[in-house]
């Protein structure tokens, strides 16, 4: 008998999430995490759980990420109680704030493209000055509008991926850290993860290796096009509320911090912070917050995004390696719930929504050739 | 807050002394210590209470790194007291919970 029936390849958001789902049906599942010299996108991201914008090109990611943010509360719900921890779950509708009108204007077309392209069910506005100052009043004259989704919210991803680690463990999954897995391979009775302190078998293996997937995943008959995006984020000290809706680049946390992002530069394999970039993001945050002004920095970071060509999921199930699968994609802490409650069971064969396919890898091989 | 402490100044330390208060309260330091050195020697070993749950806490890692040493200097609120020097005349005010950002730097 294999060493386990699942094996989870990376231990961050995606890969939590999946365990946790897997576990919470009876699956027997091993989680294999590279320690903490790996790069992780879980640990350094904004906290949105954010639906507006997403599957501009793809609306059957928008849907995804919709029916993810639906599943929210029930996720937030089961974690807090398996964890004793509150997730600060809050999905008040999130703001985009615009300084400038054209690309304001840019944005509504786009936004209006899509809600047709999903048959009219997409709900957002798009607020003009004195109508996002209702709601936030703190915002700076340069605002010129906004837009407004009921969708959206935020959370605390670090809280969320504390959850997932004492969820995963609670359902009866082990978490094995330590050196990257190196090699996996595929024999006629089953898989083995090859580590440099021991090799596992496994009947099962499920990629969610972050950036590391780029890597791994053709050992396995699978494509995992996936290249780091830094993004660089800012913290402050802790101030009384004044902030009670996320934004695309500015909320207040649950313990009063604001956090300020983030940039999108391709910088490699260096998650390290800039001045410059620093200093962008901070002056753009006080445009839409003149009262940031005068509060005080404590950190700033670089994180790196796992990016596919066209910034969508990679969701897939080798052909030439039956029983290994893929599960990779940039909005991880929004599509959590959709991982751990649908995607999970797509991958042991239950029945998942029928757009499930325009998620493999495939498709970037038929964009290359169109 | 005051403790019995086993904070002690050594010798080699000695020289100018500057005034300042601590609620209202003189504080004798060092020239050239910083605050949260000055208030641990005074014996006030909280300065501030968490704006999350309300506990007293004061300094800790005295390097810049923990903000538990956070306290109000001359009505500025949140700054870190082991990250700056007494001056005399100095007023320094408890932390109690998170600052109102709309109040500006000076109280
Ligand atoms: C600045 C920034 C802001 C973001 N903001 C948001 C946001 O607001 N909302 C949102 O939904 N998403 C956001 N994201 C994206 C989100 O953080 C990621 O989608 C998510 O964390 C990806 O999780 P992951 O598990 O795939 O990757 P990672 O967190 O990178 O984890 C991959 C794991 O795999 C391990 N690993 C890699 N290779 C190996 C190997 N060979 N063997 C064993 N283990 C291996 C690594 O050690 C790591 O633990 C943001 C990202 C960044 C960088
Ligand atoms: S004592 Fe730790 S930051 Fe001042």
């Amino acid at each position: 008998m294999a060493d386990s029936a699942y094996a989870v390849i990376g231990g961050g958001l995606v890969g939590m999430a999946i365990a946790w789902g897997l576990a919470n049906r009876g699956k027997q599942v091993t989680v294999f995490d590279e320690g903490d010299r790996g790069f992780r996108a879980s640990r350094g991201n904004f906290g949105l759980v954010w639906v507006q914008s997403k599957g501009l090109n793809m609306p059957d990611y928008s849907r995804w990420s919709r029916l993810s943010a639906q599943l929210w509360p029930k996720l937030s719900e089961e974690l807090g109680n398996v964890s004793g921890t509150d997730l600060e779950l809050s999905q008040p509708g999130g703001i985009h704030l615009f300084l400038d009108e054209d690309e304001a204007e840019k944005a509504v077309a786009d936004m209006e493209k899509l809600r047709a392209a999903l048959g009219g069910d997409y709900p957002f506005e798009y607020l003009g000055h004195n109508a996002v100052k209702r709601i936030i009043p703190e915002i700076g004259p340069e605002v010129v509008g906004a837009l407004h989704s009921p969708m959206d919210g935020h959370v605390n991803p670090l809280y969320l991926l504390r959850a997932l680690h004492t969820g995963v463990r609670d359902a009866g999954a082990k978490v094995l850290h330590g050196p990257r897995v190196e090699r996996i391979t595929h024999t006629k009775d089953g898989f083995r993860i090859h580590r440099e302190d021991g090799v596992w078998s496994a009947d099962n293996v499920v990629l969610c290796a972050g950036l590391g997937n780029a890597r791994l995943a053709p050992m396995i008959g699978l494509d995992a096009p996936v290249v780091p995006n830094r993004g660089q984020v800012i913290i402050t000290e802790r101030v009384r509320p004044f902030l009670n809706v996320p934004t695309a680049h500015v909320r207040q946390v649950g313990e009063g911090a604001v956090q300020i992002g983030d940039s999108k530069e391709a910088a490699g394999f260096d998650d390290s912070t800039s001045k410059n970039v620093i200093a962008k993001i901070a002056h753009r945050a006080t445009r839409y917050f003149p009262l940031l002004e005068n509060v005080r920095v404590v950190r700033t970071w670089g994180a790196l995004r796992v990016m596919s060509p066209d910034g969508h999921p990679i969701y897939d199930k080798s052909q030439t390696c039956p029983g290994a699968s893929l599960v990779t994609c940039h909005s991880g802490v929004t599509l959590a719930a959709a991982h751990a409650k649908v995607l999970a069971g797509w991958i042991c064969g239950e029945d998942a929504p029928d757009y499930m396919e325009v998620f493999g890898a495939q498709r970037f091989a038929l964009q290359k050739a169109g | 807050m005051r403790n019995v402490l086993h904070f002690k100044r050594l010798d080699e330390a000695s020289g100018d002394t500057v005034e300042l208060t601590f609620e209202g309260e003189p504080v004798t330091a060092r020239a050239g210590e910083t605050v949260a050195a000055a208030l641990l020697a005074a014996g006030h070993i909280s300065g501030r209470q968490t704006p999350v749950s309300g506990s007293p806490r004061g300094p800790y890692c005295m390097m810049g790194a923990c903000f538990d040493c956070l306290v109000e200097i001359d009505g500025e609120a949140n700054r870190q007291g082991c990250m700056t020097q007494v001056r005399d005349g100095m007023v320094v005010r408890r932390m109690t919970g998170a600052r109102d950002v709309d109040r500006g730097s000076a109280a």
